[in-house]
C-alpha cells in the first residue's frame, strides 16, 4: 500500500518536474547549519560526522530512488545571527529539501522563523529545550528534533535523585544564559519537589566564566546532599573540579551538555565521582544496530562516536526516512512524512513524532566514576 | 567568619590576575597617556604561548612561565614600534583606535592560527589544598600569591632603583624635558611596552593553571576588568593598580559569596562609578602630575 502510494507519488512528482521543466539535477540537497566553531563546537562538530557518515551509507548504497543526496554544510560559528543568515541561504539559495541542525537549543530557535516562512522542514539533532518545536499551544509546523525533550530530562535526573540515589535536598547551579540550562533547572525543580525532596538553594553563573569558586565555598557550607547543574561541558568541567576541591563531595548531576571529552580533561580523574548525567545514547549499549554504528564509525574516523554522532546520525537517516517516505525531494512533502513518523528505528532508541514534533523515546543515565563512565541504567519515558 | 575567610582568599587569588594584568594598563597610560586596549590580547597570547611550551615543548611550568613573559615582552616591544610609535605625534584618538584595532587582529589572528576552541591547560602537578583553621588554601593559590608578589616586588624594585626605572619616570613626568636630558624616549617607552606585556603573559600563564583552560577571546572580559581596576586605583600609579586588582577580585567574589551570582559584574562598574564621583582620579590619584 504504502509502495503503491510512493510510487505514485514519484510518478506524479516527476511528472510536476518534467512540466516545470526544472529538472535541472538528480541529486537531493541536504542543508546542514551547525556549530563548526566557537563555544559550542564539539557538539556540531561531532554532529556532523555521523550526519556525513549515514550519508555516505546512503549514496553507497544508490541513494534515494536512484538520486543521490547532497550535502551543503555551513559553519554558524556558534553565533545566532550567522545562524539565521545560513537558514535564509540554505533555503532560498540552494533551495534544500531539508535543513539539518543546529545542535543547541538556542541556535535552532534562531533558525526557526526562517523553515516556517520558506517552508522548508528543520531537524535538530539534539536541541532539548522544550519551546524549540512548540510554544505549548502552537507547534512549529517544519520544526522538528531527533532528542528527547528537557523536561524529560529534567525529571528523569529528578527521578533517579530521588529514587534511584535517595536523595532529599538538591542545590541547583545552572548557566542562567542558556534556555537548555534553564529549562533543565525548572524541571528537575518541580519533579524533585513533587518526589517529596526539598531544593535548598538555586544558584546561576552565566557561560564562559571560569571562576566558580565564591559560588561554591557558599553552596559547601549548605545542608544538601545532590548537586544539580545544568549546562554546557565547558563551565561544567571547571565546576565539578573546583566543587570537589572547595570540598564538596555530593554525587553531581546533569544533562547530555555534561557529554563532551573536554569535561573530562577540565575536570580531571580525581574530580570525577559520583557523576551521573542522563543522555539519549550510549556506546555501552549492545543493540546490534548500535555496534555496527560505532564499528562503522570507528572505520571511517578513528575515534569512538560520542552521543552527538549518534544523534547526527539519526537526524541524516529520519531525514533520508522521511524524504523516501514522501516520495519526493518537495520540502512540504518531506514535512508531511516527517510528521507522521513513527517507529522509526534509530541507534538513538526508536522514534516516534507527536503532535508537539517532539521525539518521544527513551534515555540512558550514565555514571562518571574515576574519570570515566562505567555504567548505564535505561529510563523509559 | 570562616566562610568569609575562604572567600577572601578566593577573591584574592582573582585580585592577583587583575592586578597584574592592571599594572601593564597603568605603566602604559602613565608614560604616555595611552589606554592600550590590545593589552588584554598580550594576557590572551601569554597563556597561549606557555600551553605549547609546556604541551609540545614539555617545559616544566615555571620555565615555560618564564619563556612567555620574555616572548610576550618582546611581541609588546614589536607592537608598540609597529603600530604605536608612528602615532606618537597623532591625536590620542587615532591611538586609541588603533588599539582596539591591534586587539581585534591579534584576537581573531590567534582564532585562525589555534582554531576557535577552547584548549584545556596541563596541569602539571598535582594539585593540594592545604587547611588553615578551617580555610582551604590550595596549592595553585599560594602559587599565584607568590607569583604575583615576586613580580610586584621586581617591578617597584625596578621602577624606583634602576636606570631604567628612572628614565621611565622622568618621560613620565615629562616628555620632552626629559629628551633635552638625554633620555631615548622611544626606547624608553618601548621597554615601558614591554615590561606591562610581559606582566599579562604571566597573569595569563597563572589563570591557564589556575583554571585549566584557555581560548582566543578569553583576554577580553579580564582585560577589561584589569582596565577598571587601574581607573579604580587611579590610573598611572603602579601602587594603584595592585591595589585596585585585589579590589575588584575581592568585591567581585564577596558578591558572589552573599548570593548575588548575577549581579557581580554589575556591582563592579556601580563601585567603579561611585569612586570615580567620588575621587575623579581613581583611590591613590592626586590629579595634576602622574607618576609610571
Amino acid at each position: 500500500m504504502n509502495r503503491m502510494k510512493g510510487l505514485f507519488l514519484v510518478t506524479v512528482s516527476s511528472m510536476l518536474l518534467l512540466a516545470g521543466c526544472s529538472s535541472s539535477s538528480d541529486k537531493i540537497k541536504v542543508g546542514l547549519n551547525f556549530e563548526l566553531s566557537g563555544a559550542v563546537a564539539s557538539y556540531g562538530q561531532a554532529e556532523v560526522q555521523g550526519i556525513e557518515l549515514a550519508i555516505e551509507q546512503i549514496n553507497a548504497a544508490g541513494g534515494i530512488d536512484g538520486k543521490l543526496i547532497e550535502l551543503i554544510k555551513r559553519d554558524n560559528k556558534s553565533d545566532a545571527a550567522e545562524t539565521t543568515s545560513i537558514a535564509t541561504f540554505l533555503a532560498t539559495q540552494e533551495k534544500v529539501s531539508v535543513i539539518l541542525g543546529a545542535a543547541t537549543s538556542g541556535l535552532t530557535k534562531a533558525q526557526v522563523p526562517v523553515a516556517n516562512q520558506y517552508k522548508v522542514p528543520l531537524i535538530s539533532p539534539s536541541a532539548t529545550a522544550d519551546d524549540v518545536t512548540n510554544d505549548g499551544v502552537n507547534v512549529q509546523p517544519f520544526v522538528y528534533r531527533v532528542s528527547f525533550i528537557d523536561s524529560f530530562q529534567g525529571i528523569t535526573m529528578a527521578n533517579f535523585a530521588s529514587k534511584n540515589l535517595s536523595k532529599l535536598k538538591a542545590v541547583i547551579l545552572g548557566d542562567q544564559s542558556s534556555d537548555y540550562a534553564k529549562g533543565l533547572a525548572e524541571t528537575f525543580s518541580a519533579q524533585f519537589k513533587s518526589n517529596g525532596g526539598t531544593v535548598v538553594a538555586q544558584e546561576a553563573y552565566v557561560s564562559g566564566e571560569q571562576d566558580f569558586n565564591g559560588v561554591l565555598t557558599r553552596v559547601a557550607q549548605m545542608d544538601f546532599d545532590v548537586l544539580f547543574v545544568p549546562g554546557y561541558y565547558q563551565e561544567v568541567g571547571l565546576i565539578i573540579k573546583q566543587a570537589r576541591e572547595a570540598g564538596i563531595t555530593t554525587p553531581i548531576l546533569g544533562g547530555d551538555g555534561f557529554d563532551s571529552p573536554v569535561l573530562f580533561e577540565l575536570a580531571g580523574k580525581d574530580a570525577l565521582y559520583d557523576v551521573y548525567f542522563s543522555q539519549a545514547y550510549s556506546s555501552l549499549d549492545q543493540d546490534p544496530m548500535v555496534t555496527k554504528f560505532i564499528a562503522d564509525f570507528k572505520a571511517k574516523y578513528g575515534v569512538e562516536p560520542n552521543a552527538f554522532s549518534a544523534l547526527g546520525y539519526d537526524t541524516a537517516l529520519l531525514a533520508v526516512d522521511a524524504i523516501r517516505r514522501a516520495g519526493s525531494s518537495d520540502p512540504e512533502k518531506i514535512n508531511e512524512a516527517l510528521g507522521s513518523t513513527v517507529n522509526f528505528q534509530g541507534v538513538t532508541g526508536s522514534i516516534t513524532v507527536d503532535k508537539w514534533h517532539n521525539a518521544v523515546k527513551s534515555a540512558v543515565v550514565l555514571e562518571i566514576q574515576d574519570g570515566t563512565v562505567v555504567g548505564l541504567q535505561r529510563v523509559n519515558p | 567568619m570562616v566562610q568569609f575567610a575562604q572567600q577572601v582568599i578566593n577573591g584574592m587569588s582573582l585580585g592577583s590576575i587583575y592586578a597584574l594584568v592592571a599594572l601593564g594598563y597603568t605603566m602604559v597610560y602613565g608614560i604616555i597617556k595611552l589606554i592600550n586596549f590590545a593589552h588584554g590580547e598580550m594576557y590572551m597570547i601569554g597563556a597561549f604561548l606557555s600551553f605549547y611550551l609546556i604541551t609540545t615543548f614539555k617545559l616544566p611550568f615555571f620555565l615555560a612561565l618564564l619563556i612567555s613573559m620574555v616572548l610576550t615582552a618582546l611581541l609588546g616591544f614589536v607592537i608598540e614600534r609597529i603600530a604605536y610609535k608612528p602615532l606618537r605625534n597623532a591625536t590620542r584618538i587615532a591611538a586609541l583606535i588603533t588599539a582596539i584595532g591591534v586587539s581585534f587582529l591579534l584576537q581573531y589572528s590567534t582564532m585562525f592560527l589555534v582554531g576557535a576552541d577552547i584548549k584545556v591547560f596541563p596541569e602539571g602537578f598535582t594539585n593540594r589544598t592545604f587547611n588553615l583553621l578551617g580555610v582551604g588554601i590550595s596549592l595553585k593559590q599560594i602559587l599565584i600569591f607568590s607569583v604575583t608578589a615576586v613580580l610586584m616586588v621586581a617591578l617597584n624594585t625596578l621602577v624606583n632603583k634602576s636606570k631604567i626605572g628612572r628614565s621611565m619616570r622622568a618621560v613620565s613626568a615629562d616628555k620632552e624635558a626629559a629628551a633635552l636630558m638625554g633620555i631615548d624616549v622611544d626606547r624608553t617607552i618601548a621597554i615601558t611596552f614591554a615590561l606591562g606585556a610581559a606582566l599579562a603573559a604571566a597573569a595569563g600563564s597563572l589563570v591557564g593553571m589556575y583554571y585549566n583552560t584557555i581560548s582566543p577571546l578569553m583576554g577580553v572580559t579580564p582585560g577589561l576588568k584589569a582596565f577598571v581596576a587601574a581607573v579604580f586605583g587611579g590610573i598611572g600609579h603602579i601602587k594603584g593598580a595592585m591595589l585596585g586588582g585585589f579590589a575588584i577580585g575581592l568585591i567581585e567574589t564577596l558578591v558572589v559569596g552573599v548570593g548575588y551570582s548575577l549581579m557581580k559584574d554589575a556591582l563592579v562598574f556601580f563601585v567603579l562609578i561611585v569612586v570615580l564621583i567620588v575621587k575623579p582620579s581613581g583611590l591613590l590619584g592626586k590629579g595634576g602630575r602622574e607618576k609610571v
